[in-house]
């Protein structure tokens, strides 16, 4: 019996009259490494936002280990929240904190550490993601690459046991890219975190995944192992995965 | 025709939606009001913001509008023949009731109002209010809370120190142009001073930063599709706390002040 982390059934989310998801269902095992693709604007941070509620569906339930999230109230989904890290597109630093403050947020915001141990942590993660010594910058000082590594810093400080990466890669060199996919695998290798990222850089999926879900027309097109999406035979995962522009998938 | 109506409808609708939507958050930062102990810090940094912000401001409009109601008031007691030794008393009353109170929110709700929509609002659409919300943290404890509480306490803070150099604009005028003593003046104003214009003037102000601060918080916090909301949102954030401050004023005097 495998044993589920996320379950994600049946959800439907519209803004105004666009119907963004419609109908995704998706399970996702303890440990598991799925990686979401998708042209942009389809809907993959979307989908990645329902995971700890930042958005709600119209329709369907999300699970987060058995527990339906639509519907809990505030100190339930903290709680729930606490176990989830995520990184954002953006990264999403606070601009008026520093490095060091944006690492240890979660922390001194859960009023269980003290300051020495909150400053270990920090110091930690930091060197974990290679930017030691950063503390006491500001993220407008940073290039787009070390905010995402701050950004990815800050989202495991807490020890999360599931993360949410949303497009981690993108826009970064190869090299960094290539430092991140290794954390995110050692991530999973040592700690054995459930992980879901959102990416169309397709270097990374096939390094970080242990499967992959193309997503399309707000649906699941394809889900299955990097080995088996390079021969699936089906048309529209094709022209994604090979980047044409010609072929099934219109291009907006 | 009809669409017109229509149309006005919707807005009136949309309006009062906006209202009730504001009033929630009210509610919900005021719940966050039980852990101000642990926010000492951020509320300390937005007092700082909003002195820091307002206090030139505040002098310079001061000095002119206690000039210009000392001014207005010799010229109406000299239409009326009134005695001027009464000027204080009259000129006083007002700036701590009415003028103080009002005007510096006004001024505030342009510089403080505008600056924590415009902030919230720039965090709302970086994605950083969610990242907020992914750490298990409230942007409402976090952010909100400590805003609103630092205006409804600052904001009495300027008036009434708005209040002191309105009179001291006021003083000037009367001894220069007006030709009354500053003793004759000042005792005026002394005599007709009520503790209770002071506690109502406090009153009004507190409600007036209530209004700034959750306003801006509102608007910022409601904002979206990149720079252009931020800007809308700072906009509305200055139109909807004037237009409330005025309604506000109202509604406290008639409470207060029975005719
Ligand atoms: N808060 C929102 N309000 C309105 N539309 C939204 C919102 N968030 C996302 N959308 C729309 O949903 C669609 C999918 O967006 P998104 O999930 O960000 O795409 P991507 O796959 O590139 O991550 C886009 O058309 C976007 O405009
Ligand atoms: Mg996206």
């Amino acid at each position: 019996m495998m044993d589920v982390s996320i379950k994600i059934e049946n959800i439907s989310k519209s803004f105004g009259k666009k119907k963004v998801l419609n109908g995704v269902t998706l399970n996702v095992n303890r440990g598991e490494s799925v990686v979401i693709i998708g042209q942009s604007g389809c809907g993959k941070s979307v989908l990645l936002k329902h995971l700890n509620r930042l958005i709600r569906p119209d329709s369907g339930h999300i699970y987060i280990n058995d527990q339906d999230i639509a519907k809990m109230q505030t100190e339930e989904l903290f709680a729930i929240r606490r176990k989830i890290g995520m990184l954002f597109q953006s990264a999403a630093l606070l601009d008026s904190l520093t490095v060091a403050q944006n690492v240890g947020l979660g922390l001194k915001e859960g009023w269980k550490y003290s300051e020495k141990e909150i400053s270990e942590i920090v110091g930690d993660k930091l060197e974990m993601v290679g930017l030691s010594g950063a503390e006491n910058m500001y993220p407008s000082d940073l290039s787009g690459g070390m905010r995402k590594r701050v950004g990815l810093a800050r989202s495991i400080s807490t020890n999360p046991e599931i993360l949410l990466y949303d497009e981690p890669t993108t826009g970064l060199d190869p090299i960094t890219s290539d430092l991140i996919n290794d954390l995110m695998i050692n991530l999973r290798e040592k700690l054995n975190v459930t992980s879901v990222a959102v990416t169309h850089d397709m270097t990374s999926a096939y390094k970080i995944a242990g499967r992959i879900v193309m997503l399309y027309n707000g649906k699941i097109e394809y889900d299955g192992t990097p080995g088996q999406i390079k021969n699936s035979g089906n048309s529209i995962v094709d022209q994604f995965i090979n980047g044409r522009a010609s072929g099934p998938i219109q291009v907006q | 025709m009809t669409n017109g109506f229509l149309a006005i409808g919707r807005r009136a609708i949309n309006f009062i939606t906006r209202l009730g939507s504001t009033f929630m958050l009210l509610l919900k930062a005021i719940y966050y009001f039980k852990d101000i102990p642990r926010s000492l810090g951020q509320i300390f940094e937005q007092c700082f913001f909003i002195g820091n912000k307002s206090l030139s401001l505040i002098i310079i409009t001061s000095i002119f509008i206690g000039a210009v109601s000392a001014w207005q008031a010799a010229y109406q007691f000299k239409f009326i023949g009134a005695p001027l030794r009464y000027l204080g008393a009259a000129v006083g009353k007002a700036i701590v009731i009415e003028l103080s109170p009002v005007l510096s929110a006004l001024v505030i709700a342009g510089r403080v109002g505008a600056g924590i929509a415009a902030e919230i609002g720039a965090m709302k659409v970086t994605e950083q209010v969610d990242a907020l919300e992914s750490m298990a943290i409230s942007p409402i404890r976090y952010l909100i809370m400590p805003r609103l509480f630092a205006s409804a306490l600052m904001i009495p803070l300027l008036t009434v120190f708005s209040a002191f150099v309105a009179i001291g604009g006021a003083l000037l005028v009367s001894v220069l142009f007006v030709d009354i003593s500053h003793e004759t003046f000042l005792l005026g104003v002394k005599n007709s001073f009520k503790i209770f214009d002071l506690v109502s003037g406090l009153i009004k102000s507190t409600v007036f930063g209530l209004i700034i601060g959750v306003v801006g918080c509102h608007e910022g916090y409601h904002a979206e599709g990149g720079a252009r909301g931020v800007g809308r949102a700072t906009t509305e954030a200055v139109v909807i706390s004037a237009v409330m401050i005025f309604i506000a004023d109202y509604i406290i005097a008639t409470i207060l002040f029975k005719v």
